[in-house]
């Protein structure tokens, strides 16, 4: 041990995380690779090579979970960085009641996410829910929300925006108060308007929040289970199953080999999207 | 990622069955030398009165305890029972569906062998067939044997004088004057998705009659529903039903207990359904259980006209139990004139038992006796599920979309193969 480089503490300390980790991060990890090619009933494998990928590429009631994961990623994710950032901008001006409404905007957040989907399927309950009494009293015939196949998947995207926008918003917000204050006092003196000041310095100084909230929300979008579970259980038929609910599918049928390579695509398809976009975003940062 | 869910899902049970074998040893009792606390695992859906009237006295008798361990139903608990038993740490006794679900646990490996117990030959063969393996089986029945079929509103019936339909045209002609009545003619509740499935699987005896080898040929490879015309015919009818406009709005929204409700209260006539959904009706509308009838899915033909019976599921003893002989007690307690006795003055049962010589009550449900009229006719056929090892586990999503029109009745069933084929490859069997 040299002078000056003396550690505080051994790196023993670190063996129990280490053992923790490997054990149940790692090993499982690596393990997932190889039973998603075999066919596994948890006490015995067989070793089917591709199979289990081609299945899941190839049937179309696990195919389309590709798609409706996409959509449903693109459209919370879209949703979500629009409205967090303009409730951030509107919620960081000299407003009375600011922090109020940032609690009210935050509030389902704190909610678990079942909860969340057992009142939302009821207030979207075709004749008897809130929503549909609420519109038929304004003589607009509601349609079935969760029941439709072509809307189903757009209204459990809704309700995660509802419930999401304020981790967008607060994430904005803190980006947003870190712009120092003389720029917008720059843009007073050129006689720059409320939209100038959003469109030339909020808009552009928040970047990197704009990066954290998209990277977030697409994957969290991506990923999503709970939500879509609780509201529709991926139904009708197929309609609304995202890749998350496939695989939970599979893993409740017993095809234990089928699941993890769902799972590995899963992996895989989040870290196409996700390692480009991340790169693409930090670029961007930089040039600024 | 899939091994930590599974470690995760263990923990937890092991961590669960933990915490209730301390909540009850907790309380000793000093002067009892050999009491003994066995645990059953059974799921929290299926109707418990007469087993806890056993229960109770088996253990005024023998001072044996069996306590129950709760469970979710369907693919969530089954996917319980298969953790624990994969972990080895699974209750003493075991409640279980029959058939095909219960060979997927692989009997042999994990359950006592129960042939050799007095009770065996009182079981039906039928029975005994849905939990053996190599001729050696491994669960008595845990309750009454349910039919699947359409339970009707005889009130409805009898307002407009419709009698029970022999085909699959006079049952739509029925529909037809029902509906123009203001009725609803059949009650949809794909809200829980399982009870979309009853119209294709309690076909299954018009299947058999046309097609007797349909389900050997089926678990070979060689049949399928899409391309054989008597095992598509269910599928036609899951959605010739919807086409009509014979099932109510807001399928999707409608669950079975509002289905049972809109039974019961006559604002449906028909819900396909098993006959222990006579359980539920008859504890939440006590009123109503005798206006509730029962009869066969139609076929298309008056002369092979019957119904297509499940079989009861099981209760299996965990081989790696510490207290097997006291729960092979048990389940000789439970089969016994004096157990089947206590069972049926605790619960009116629901259908017939699955062992032979047990008299029912007068006092069962009209729906019963309607079932015991067709066994008592020998016009009885067992549901796919019990003759094949092979269910697609999809079924009841691919039964929505049929039934709701999403697909033709003729993709739904391809599709429903290529599910089944998963599970036949799964459970790695010849010919796949």
């Amino acid at each position: 041990m040299t002078l000056g480089t003396s550690k505080l503490y051994s790196y023993r300390f670190f063996i129990p995380a280490g053992i923790i980790y490997l054990l149940f991060f790692i090993a499982p990890t690596f393990l997932s690779f190889f039973f998603s090619l075999t066919i596994w009933t948890l006490s015995d494998w067989k070793f089917t090579g591709l199979d289990n990928f081609k299945i899941f590429m190839t049937e179309p009631s696990l195919a389309i979970g590709f798609k409706n994961s996409l959509i449903y990623a693109v459209l919370t994710c879209g949703l979500k960085v629009i409205f967090g950032f303009l409730l951030a901008a509107f919620l960081t001006t000299d407003l009375k009641t600011r922090g109020f409404l940032r609690s009210i905007i935050y509030f389902p957040n704190i909610l678990s996410t079942i909860a969340v989907g057992i009142i939302f399927s009821s207030l979207m309950h075709p004749s008897q829910g809130l929503i549909n009494l609420t519109l038929k009293a304004a003589g607009i015939p509601g349609p079935d929300w969760l029941g439709d196949p072509k809307i189903a998947l757009v209204s459990v995207a809704l309700v995660d925006v509802w419930k999401g926008v304020g981790i967008a918003m607060t994430i904005f917000i803190a980006g947003i108060q870190a712009i120092p204050t003389h720029y917008y006092e720059a843009i007073m003196i050129d006689g720059g308007s409320a939209f100038h000041k959003l469109r030339y310095i909020t808009f552009p100084l928040s970047r990197s929040s704009f990066n954290s909230v998209i990277m977030l929300a697409f994957i969290g979008g991506i990923r999503t289970f709970d939500l879509i579970w609780v509201m529709t259980k991926g139904g009708p038929g197929f309609t609304t199953d995202l890749i998350a609910s496939i695989i939970y599918k599979q893993f409740q049928g017993g095809f234990y080999g089928i699941a993890t390579a769902g799972n590995v695509l899963l992996f895989i398809i989040i870290s196409i999207f996700a390692i480009p976009l991340y790169r693409y975003l930090t670029r961007v940062e930089v040039d600024l | 990622m899939v091994l930590a869910a599974a470690l995760s899902l263990t923990a937890a049970s092991g961590l669960f069955a933990a915490g209730q074998k301390e909540g009850t040893s907790g309380t000793p009792t000093t002067s009892e030398k050999s009491k003994q606390t066995l645990t059953l695992l059974m799921d929290n859906q299926s109707g418990r009165t007469g087993l806890e009237a056993v229960i109770a006295a088996f253990k005024e008798k023998t001072n044996v305890e069996i306590s129950i361990e709760f469970r979710p139903g369907s693919a969530e608990g089954e996917n319980l029972v298969k953790t624990r038993l994969a972990a080895n740490d699974m209750a003493d006794l075991n409640w279980y569906n029959s058939g095909s679900l219960f060979q997927v646990l692989n009997p042999s490996k994990n359950f006592v062998d129960l042939s050799g117990e007095p009770y065996a030959s009182r079981l039906l063969d039928s029975f005994k067939a849905t939990v053996s393996v190599d001729g050696k089986f491994y669960g008595v029945p845990g309750e009454t044997i349910p039919a699947g079929g359409i339970l009707y509103n005889k009130k409805v019936y009898a307002s407009l004088g419709l009698t029970i339909p022999k085909t699959w045209n006079e049952f739509m002609t029925n529909c037809e004057k029902i509906k123009k009545a203001g009725k609803i003619p059949i009650i949809a509740s794909y809200k829980d998705d399982w009870t979309s499935q009853l119209l294709v699987l309690a076909d299954y005896y018009n299947v058999n009659s046309t097609y007797p080898n349909f389900a050997s040929e089926y678990t070979t490879n060689k049949a399928k529903f899409a391309t054989n015309s008597a095992a598509l015919r269910g599928f036609e009818k899951l959605q010739e039903v919807f086409t009509k406009g014979y099932i109510n709005k807001d399928p999707i929204a409608t669950s079975y207990d509002m289905a049972l409700a809109m039974l019961a209260k006559g604002e449906g006539a028909h819900y396909p359904m098993l006959t222990f959904a006579l359980a539920p009706i008859k504890q939440n509308f006590p009123d109503s259980i005798n206006d509730i009838g029962f009869f066969a899915e139609p076929g298309d033909s008056e002369a092979t006209n019957g119904v297509t019976l499940w079989m009861p599921a099981n209760i299996s003893i965990f081989k790696g139990s510490k207290h097997v002989e006291s729960a092979k007690e048990f389940l000789r307690f439970l089969m016994s004139d004096e157990g089947l006795a206590i069972y049926m003055k605790a619960r009116i049962p629901e259908g017939p038992f699955a062992i032979k010589g047990v008299k029912l009550p007068d006092a069962v449900a009209p729906a019963v006796k309607d079932v015991v009229a067709y066994i008592d006719a020998n016009k009885t056929a067992p549901a796919l599920e019990f003759l094949s090892p092979i269910k697609g586990p999809n079924l009841p999503q691919i039964c929505v979309e049929d039934g709701l029109g999403l697909k033709s009745p003729a993709e739904c069933a391809a599709e429903y193969d290529r599910d089944v084929e998963k599970q036949a490859k799964q459970l790695m069997l010849p010919g796949w």
